[in-house]
């Protein structure tokens, strides 16, 4: 109760601030333009070059910069050079086995290991760690692989995530810990990480490539960039949440610091800590895509080529065992989180002889029958013409039903909200964010929202911004209208919720080019179709933070309202939907980061916003220019970021659940 | 047995280019099939002359990063319409040497499918687009009455909307993203009969499959894109098609001097479009593996490739 009157206004709170500041806004944009034409285009005289100074700073880095007499590019050539070994092992062990190339001719020394034995072993991993039907399931993923003939690319892409999740884990848990000591350190990283998970890809290929050279070890490091922020958060906050007890028990039991921490506190936070796991194993795979760009070739390379041929059917094959494997290393990682540590792991262990056992078995029968080596090819397959024959009866029967509904949408919503914030000023803009920083969080947010949109204006990218903002914002909010009802209508129902879990994970590790070329096919290029793949991809955070809000309401509080004779309605409206409403909002923020990373991939079906200028200045090989794009869409991500963690915060404390920051 | 194949292979190896390092030549490979198959080609006759060769996947673009520091060697198709910038850039550099033309004439122009002659009788002559019918015929609600015009990804270039302008003719540009996205589209037409006007490049399978024509525009010249005197339009620039041009190869510069051999024999990589055209066919129409047809190939060709590769 206290928290409630804590937060009741204030007789001076600024409210008035807030309405003259919309009241000027509104006269500049009614009457503004020919009175100060300036607070509409940004004057170029007075534009920042910075493109023109990070790509000189780029340059310099990467062909200039030393340290002492070792160059900043030997350096990390030393750095990719160690991380390629264990690469070159684990692609050798599942894909290629040993080679050796002489005189234009491969010779095979050793083969890889045979699929019926990496499914055998995975299978027996899984009834370790998770029983029976954990194995099945792992039988079920790696199987499905096998039979779609994805194997050998599904092998490549599994050597790269079984380097990259490991060292993105360690890499996460030790910034973590490091933030979780030493505040000024989070202070510094915070940003930082802001910046690595919402700068697009493509922004920072270039400098990657040249300072990493090309190939799997550079698709790995842009991975590691993309995949290691969630850990590192989540580390921090599982750290400073583990309960005074633990910290007391480890003091009393006489631990050293390194003991307390490693003894204590990290394995009381394994459940948060694999949660990071789950995300650093998710994202790494949405990366697939891109890092076959780069050379890492495997599956997100067949996505692709598959994409290029007009064949839906191969390319969500390749798709689909993307996701295969995303959910058999999510669920036998959990599994293996659950169990505990493997200390208990030995020479004798049953598992491992057994494992052994079918990796020798596997070896030689492999070398008498060569269809338990390899899968045969007669065996395979293939639901290419199926699918074809689907989307091109979906294109004769609903071309115009689906046309009607588009030019609907157009007309009466895309593009009177393009125009509209097209014509803002962006003088006002970028006032009435610093007026709601400044209510939300005091003058430091304000200064960080007015500041970095003045940014984006300052840099010529306002246009592009407004476009950018356009797309989103309404992806989001139709994310938003269709995820929480959704989520509202499951969060109670157990076995629905399974069901949407399976779906809305596929939804988030199938790369959305394989359904946006369908999507083109029947809405043509433009704004709707990138409006759907960005809808599509973003409604999975809205879904499962509405449901993680309505399951955590405490049951007592509907109990109790059912007593004092609350309607079904009243009880959904009034308690658990109001309960719920702080994640609810982080479910807001997340879906608008991920619509944010769309729009690499969205423009790449022609629209026109920052991520076009990302992928312009990416095949013109002009980091300057990729880079300030990114930033002007990190800017925008963080800006919205910190508006609704403020606003999400004092939600939390007006309704008790937090004392008043 | 393979012992000593693979210890004759090493001896031969030594003995006959002994100039040559053993290291493996990187070729880069991307993702259309015509590329693969060029790449292939090279790679398979270099095999035959004692190279070692690796493919590397590696995007269009991205890939010039890789071919200036070295880690990269060689790219076979870099297209004169669309990679020209890049191709300049890396060049500059000083990294990456252009290995003479593959032979290949790029061709890129506005499209159409046969069955539009029936709306639109005086194609593939360009005058007939600027009939009021004919650009209704290929609009769509967002663009009428203009005709719509679906361009490539704005990273192509390609001046469309000067064209338009320049030429007056009642269309509006729509940019793909990608390749994919366009053809995508004109798949999504083809099946319906649907009007489509689309930027087209051949060597592709496109043309192959749908039955259509490209749009006779006046013949390029280089003073039509710079003189604005030039052509039926004096004001402007930009009053004819689009060029044709070369598919380049290009390499490390590195390469003629850790492998001169293989350098002399990439630079003397020739082949035409109708040949390409083909095999392209074979691919991705009939379903044969690039691996196959490239074999097929190397099994019909000897004396070509054995000329590039002689001593």
């Amino acid at each position: 109760m206290s928290a409630l009157l804590l937060s009741a206004p204030r007789p001076f709170d600024g409210r008035w601030l807030w309405w003259l500041s919309l009241a000027l806004s509104l006269a500049l944009w009614l009457w503004g333009r020919a009175a100060l034409p300036l607070a509409f285009d940004y004057p170029k005289a007075w534009q920042i070059p910075a493109a023109a100074w990070i790509g000189g700073a780029i340059n310099w880095l990467v062909k200039e910069a030393s340290l002492g007499p070792v160059a900043f590019s030997d350096i990390t050539r030393g750095v990719a050079a160690v991380v390629d070994a264990p690469y070159r092992m684990v692609l050798a062990l599942l894909a290629t086995g040993v080679q050796q190339q002489s005189g234009g001719v491969t010779v095979q020394h050793v083969p890889p290991l045979s699929w019926m034995a990496v499914i055998g072993v995975m299978a027996l991993l899984g009834h370790w760690a998770g029983g029976l039907r954990l194995a099945a399931l792992m039988v079920v993923c790696f199987g499905f692989i096998a039979v779609f003939g994805q194997w050998q690319s599904a092998m490549v892409t599994l050597a790269s995530v079984l380097v990259a999740v490991p060292l993105g884990v360690v890499f996460g848990l030790a910034l973590g810990i490091l933030a979780w000591r030493f505040a000024w350190f989070e202070r510094g990283l915070r940003p930082l990480l802001d910046l690595m998970q919402t700068m697009p890809v493509f922004a920072y290929l270039v400098p990657v490539l040249i300072l990493f050279g090309f190939g799997p070890t550079a698709a790995v490091i842009a991975t590691l960039i993309y995949a290691t922020p969630p850990m590192t958060r989540i580390t921090t906050l599982a750290l400073s949440r583990v309960p005074e007890e633990a910290h007391d028990l480890a003091r009393m039991v006489g631990c050293t610091g390194r003991q307390r921490l490693w003894r204590v506190l990290v394995p009381s936070a394994r459940a948060p800590l694999m949660v990071g796991v789950n995300q650093v194993i998710m994202l790494s795979l949405n990366m697939v895509i891109i890092a076959s760009m780069i050379g890492a070739g495997g599956l997100g390379f067949d996505v692709l080529s598959a994409l290029r041929r007009l064949d839906f059917g191969a390319g969500l094959e390749a798709g689909l065992a993307i996701v295969a494997l995303a959910i058999a290393l999510d669920r036998l990682s959990q599994a293996v989180a659950q169990r505990g540590t493997a200390n208990d792991i030995g020479w004798q262990h049953p598992y491992l002889v057994a494992g052994l056992a079918m990796i020798g078995a596997g070896f030689a029968l492999g070398l008498i029958f060569p269809a338990v080596q390899t899968y045969p090819e007669a065996a395979r397959l293939s639901t290419s013409a199926f699918w074809a024959a689907a989307v091109q009866w979906i294109n004769l029967t609903f071309f115009d039903t689906l046309e009607a509904v588009k030019t609907f949408f157009l007309v009466w919503l895309l593009v009177p909200v393009k125009r509209f914030l097209l014509g803002l000023p962006w003088l006002a803009v970028v006032a009435l964010l610093g007026v709601a920083g400044w209510r939300l969080g005091g003058w430091r947010l304000a200064l960080l929202t007015a500041g970095l949109s003045f940014l984006i204006a300052a840099t010529g990218q306002w246009e592009k911004a407004m476009v950018t903002v356009y797309l989103c914002g309404i992806s989001t909010l139709i994310a938003m209208a269709i995820g929480v009802p959704v989520g509202i209508v499951v969060a109670t129902r157990e076995r629905v919720w399974a069901v949407t879990r399976v779906v809305i994970d596929t939804a988030q590790t199938l790369p959305s080019f394989v359904y946006l070329m369908p999507i083109v096919m029947l809405f043509r290029v433009g704004d709707f179709t990138a409006m759907i793949a960005v809808v599509a991809y973003a409604v999975v955070p809205a879904i499962r933070y509405t449901v993680l809000g309505l399951q955590s309401v405490d049951p007592r509080l509907i109990e109790a309202g059912r007593a004092m004779g609350c309607t079904p309605w009243q009880i959904l409206t009034r308690i658990r939907l109001r309960l719920a409403l702080p994640e609810i909002l982080l479910g807001l923020n997340q879906t608008i980061m991920f619509a944010l990373s769309m729009l690499v991939i969205t423009a790449l079906v022609g629209t026109r916003d920052l991520g076009q200028d990302v992928y312009i200045a990416l095949t013109k090989a002009n980091p300057g220019n990729g880079l300030v794009a990114g930033l002007g869409i990190a800017f925008i991500a963080i800006i919205a970021d910190r508006l609704l963690h403020a606003y999400a915060r004092r939600a939390r404390a007006r309704l008790g659940l937090e004392a008043t920051a | 047995m393979r012992l000593t194949v693979t210890l004759a292979a090493v001896l031969c190896a030594s003995t006959a280019m002994a100039q040559d390092s053993t290291d493996p030549i990187k070729l880069t490979l991307h993702d259309w099939t015509g590329q693969l198959i060029t790449t292939q080609l090279m790679g398979e006759v270099l095999r035959k002359g004692d190279y070692n060769v690796e493919y590397v996947q590696a995007d269009y673009l991205a890939q010039f990063a890789g071919l200036e520091t070295g880690d990269l060697h060689v790219a076979m198709e870099i297209w004169e319409t669309t990679g020209r910038e890049a191709m300049d850039a890396a060049v500059a550099t000083g990294g990456v040497e252009v290995l003479g033309p593959t032979g290949m004439q790029a061709k890129e122009e506005w499209w159409y499918p046969a069955y539009m002659k029936e709306k639109c009788p005086g194609l593939p002559n360009w005058e007939a687009l600027k009939e009021p019918a004919c650009a209704e015929a290929f609009s769509t609600p967002e663009t009428a009455p203009k005709g719509r015009y679906l361009g490539g990804p704005v990273t192509w270039g390609g001046f469309d909307e000067e064209r338009i302008e320049a030429l007056d003719l009642p269309f509006e540009v729509i940019h793909a993203g990608t390749d994919a996205a366009l053809f995508a589209e004109l798949e999504s037409a083809y099946q319906r009969q649907a009007p489509v006007l689309l930027w087209i490049y051949a060597p592709h399978w496109a043309p192959a499959k749908y039955e259509g024509e490209w749009v006779e525009f006046p013949t390029y010249t280089a003073e039509c894109y710079t003189d604005p005197a030039w052509g039926g339009n004096p004001d402007a620039a930009y009053d004819c098609g689009k060029p044709f041009g070369d598919i380049w190869k290009v390499g490390w510069t590195g390469l003629k001097d850790k492998w001169p051999g293989a350098h002399k024999a990439i630079s003397a990589f020739s082949i035409d479009n109708d040949a390409m055209g083909a095999m392209i066919t074979e691919v991705d129409l009939n379903g044969k593996t690039v691996e196959a047809v490239v074999a097929e190939w190397i099994a019909a060709n000897e004396p070509t490739w054995s000329a590039w590769i002689a001593k």
